[in-house]
């Protein structure tokens, strides 16, 4: 055997992993596991052990709905064949192991610095001399954008080099909200400050990596959630969907300058991030969700609400929607504007909407559904494009469905589960891996725990990870000035790809 | 033409008439009281993920606090959280609430510079700058000028340029990677200037306070003029702590 298999949310002894030569391992993963469409590499990562380098690689099968589990040890010394000269979406982790571990890939395109971390191997390279790619030549200029931004978002740093108006290459270098969240996952003990720091990772996916987060743990201490914790973590990642989408349709607005459709969609979030301070007392949900219990039980007042709710917001949105998409001034800038196509979206292996909006099949909730995803049968949507246009429409439509969703999930309230089960302590010398299908894409954690149940090793990863990329692509050939509404209908995470 | 008219007419009215007094829905947990009641202390500080709870007496520092409401579900008759959002202050001590205190917070008039209501009082132009922020902080500083906050009637706004204006606003803990930018742009903005800490991360590094990726030497070196508490900050926490710092007349 050269994987385990096992099924998300599944917890196993570190040591069933099975550890193959490097060359073995490459094989494996590159070749044989990837083989169908519907198999895609939620993680691949590096952790110091016992002087040399343990390698783990979890190659995700949608047909099959498991996860493919694989190891190595290398020596950091030692230089290896890259995964990345046969398949380039290990582009950006073998980059990461290379950037943590000082691991030289021979054959890697390009070893670039992904985010500066403390902890980095080369601790001579900082963040203000990044490699840039360039080119000479005299009818060229660049254009550098950021780190900080002309509105109020995280920073990051855009190197144009353009022909004019339009854009020849664009790179995103990241790194600048790098706050060493991994580490922190081990130096604090408390499992609130764990959950904290999970609701800290990115602000507009708390629910996402809360949930992540505490599936993670429940399964590590053997815990069986009950119905009510499934539905309320649900039903918060739909909300979530639900607002998330509905304001970034609003900053999509406004980088076309259609300000009554950027100011509609903006106050249609507001009621629905109310709904979370209603829920728990914070409008972003921070502090709703919790490992092996809740601290705000889902009402039945809380269901009334939302029902209200759903149907005040709807008639709104649907009418705002309508016009919004039959509007030739904005059917100009979103059309044909910023396109992956199928092809390029799955070389680079795109997650979430930047994966399903070029005809990509990729959703978690349907391919490892977790809580009640099961029972939803989703289906995911898609749009073929691979333009802004798509992505628009995708949101639009993923709103009407999660909308779809809630109500079906509200007809009938479970009851509350009022013996206190108690959360033991983790397993010892396990691994334990959690995916979530977020707003932006599947959202991976990794956990590993030494012979005491302690943990020995934290790995996040954030659907930005792989999508970053799609925007530097997207932009090519389209005009600068279309930068904006391109990275906008992307919406990718700057501190999740930091972390 | 007709259509978008129809629209905006369907959207009625959305704006808060009175952003000092609105009521916020639900269970917002704004500034804590804590009782005299005989608790467990240890239990208490023990509990909090960020240190924020200390004793003798008992004290929480809204500075420090993520506003979780670990602590009251665990002694709600010890630690209640009200709905007043009127956190924001100019003293860092007046963000830490001891028990028995059930006073609004307000800002410290003696310590407001004499300028800030001289020059910016009609007219407040803010640059904010994300330092490792997880974009929760942003997007409700975002909300504020929003059609339900309409910070701007006020004659606050956010602006591109740090050259355009007349202050700061930090948020997230400081990373190590963003402490030059963030110095660059402070440099940038023209005197007088202002700096705002918003939200908890910014405030004392919050959950992240220790973590050898940050670099916070840039907060040692100047005044900071408000400290607006939250996890993130309720953009009604903000506009009233502004409108504290701009519109009294020293």
């Amino acid at each position: 055997m050269k994987s385990i298999s096992i099924k998300n949310n599944q917890t196993i002894p570190l040591a069933s992993i099975p550890e193959l030569e490097y060359s073995t391992f490459l094989e494996e993963n590159v070749f044989s596991l990837m083989k169908s469409g519907g198999s895609h590499c939620v993680n691949y990562y590096g952790f110091p052990d016992e002087g040399k380098i343990k390698l783990i690689c979890c190659i995700a099968h949608d047909e099959s709905n498991d996860i493919k589990i694989s190891s190595c040890v290398v020596d950091a010394k030692q230089a290896c064949p890259s995964f990345t000269k046969h398949n380039l979406v290990f582009e950006k982790f073998e980059r990461e192991i290379h950037e943590n571990f000082g691991i030289a890939f021979t054959d890697h395109p390009w070893l670039k610095p992904v985010r500066y971390p403390f902890n980095r191997f080369d601790k001579n390279s900082n963040v203000d001399g990044y490699p840039f790619f360039e080119i000479e030549s005299e009818e060229l200029h660049e254009v550098g954008v950021g780190p900080i931004h002309a509105g109020i978002i995280e920073p990051g740093h855009f190197r144009f080099i353009c022909n004019g108006e339009q854009i020849l290459h664009l790179e995103i270098q990241l790194g600048y909200q790098h706050r060493g969240i991994e580490q922190l996952f081990l130096e604090k003990k408390k499992l609130l400050q764990r959950v904290t720091l999970a609701e800290n990772i990115s602000g507009d996916s708390v629910t996402g990596h809360s949930v992540a987060f505490v599936n993670l743990w429940e399964s590590l201490c053997n815990f069986q959630p009950g119905r009510d914790l499934q539905l309320a973590r649900t039903l918060a990642l739909e909300l979530e969907r639900i607002a998330v989408h509905t304001g970034n349709l609003s900053g999509m607005c406004t980088d076309v300058a259609y300000q009554l459709g950027s100011a509609v969609y903006g106050r249609l979030r507001t009621p629905l991030i109310n709904y979370f301070q209603k829920w728990c007392g914070n409008r972003l949900a921070k502090s709703l969700i919790r490992a092996g219990k809740t601290n705000f039980p889902f009402t039945p007042e809380l269901v009334s609400e939302l029902i209200i709710l759903l149907d005040e917001y709807e008639k709104d949105f649907e009418e705002i929607s309508e016009e919004l998409f039959s509007m030739p001034s904005v059917l100009a800038r979103f059309e044909k504007t910023g396109v992956i196509t199928t092809e390029q979206a799955s070389t680079i292996g795109t997650v979430g909407i930047s994966a399903r909006m070029s005809a990509i099949e990729r959703d978690i909730r349907s391919s490892h559904p977790h809580d009640l995803y099961p029972e939803l049968q989703h289906q995911p949507l898609i749009k073929n494009h691979g333009d802004v246009h798509s992505r628009a429409r995708l949101r639009k439509k993923e709103i009407d469905q999660s909308i779809g969703y809630i109500r079906q999930l509200i007809k009938v309230l479970p009851e509350e589960d009022n013996k206190v089960a108690r959360l033991s302590c983790p397993s010892p010398d396990s691994f334990s891996i959690s995916l979530v299908e977020g707003w932006r894409g599947e959202i991976c954690h990794c956990a590993i725990t030494d012979d005491k149940g302690e943990l020995m090793h934290y790995k996040i990863k954030d659907p930005s990870f792989h999508n970053w990329l799609a925007v530097a692509l997207a932009v090519r050939n389209n005009e600068i000035s279309d930068f904006p509404i391109c990275n906008k209908s992307f919406d990718l995470s700057y501190c999740g790809h930091d972390l | 033409m007709l259509d978008n008219l129809k629209i905006l007419f369907h959207q009625g009215k959305q704006y808060i008439p009175d952003v000092t007094t609105v009521i916020v829905p639900g269970i917002f947990r704004g500034r804590p009281v804590i009782s005299s009641e005989k608790v467990n202390e240890n239990e208490l500080v023990e509990l909090c993920p960020t240190n924020a709870i200390s004793t003798n007496p008992l004290c929480i520092d809204l500075g420090k606090c993520t506003f979780c409401g670990e602590c009251a579900i665990a002694s709600p008759g010890k630690i209640k959280f009200t709905t007043d959002y009127r956190m924001a202050t100019n003293d860092r001590q007046k963000l830490v609430i001891k028990e028995g205190e059930d006073e609004i917070i307000e800002l410290n008039p003696d310590l407001i510079r004499k300028e800030i209501y001289d020059y910016f009082s009609g007219s407040l132009k803010l640059r904010q700058v994300c330092a490792g922020g997880d974009g929760s902080c942003e997007m409700e500083l975002n909300a504020c000028s929003n059609v339900n906050f309409d910070m701007g009637r006020f004659g606050i706004e956010f602006v591109a340029s740090p050259r355009h204006a007349d202050g700061i606003v930090i948020t997230g803990p400081i990373t190590e990677n963003m402490a030059q930018p963030l110095q660059i742009c402070y440099d940038a903005i023209p005197e007088p200037k202002i700096i705002i800490l918003a939200g908890t991360d910014a405030i004392s590094g919050g959950i992240f306070k220790g973590s050898n990726a940050l670099n916070r030497s840039f907060l040692s070196k100047y005044k900071i003029d408000l400290y607006v508490p939250g996890n993130p900050i309720h953009p009604l926490t903000l506009i009233n702590g502004l409108l504290g710092l701009v519109k009294k007349r020293k």
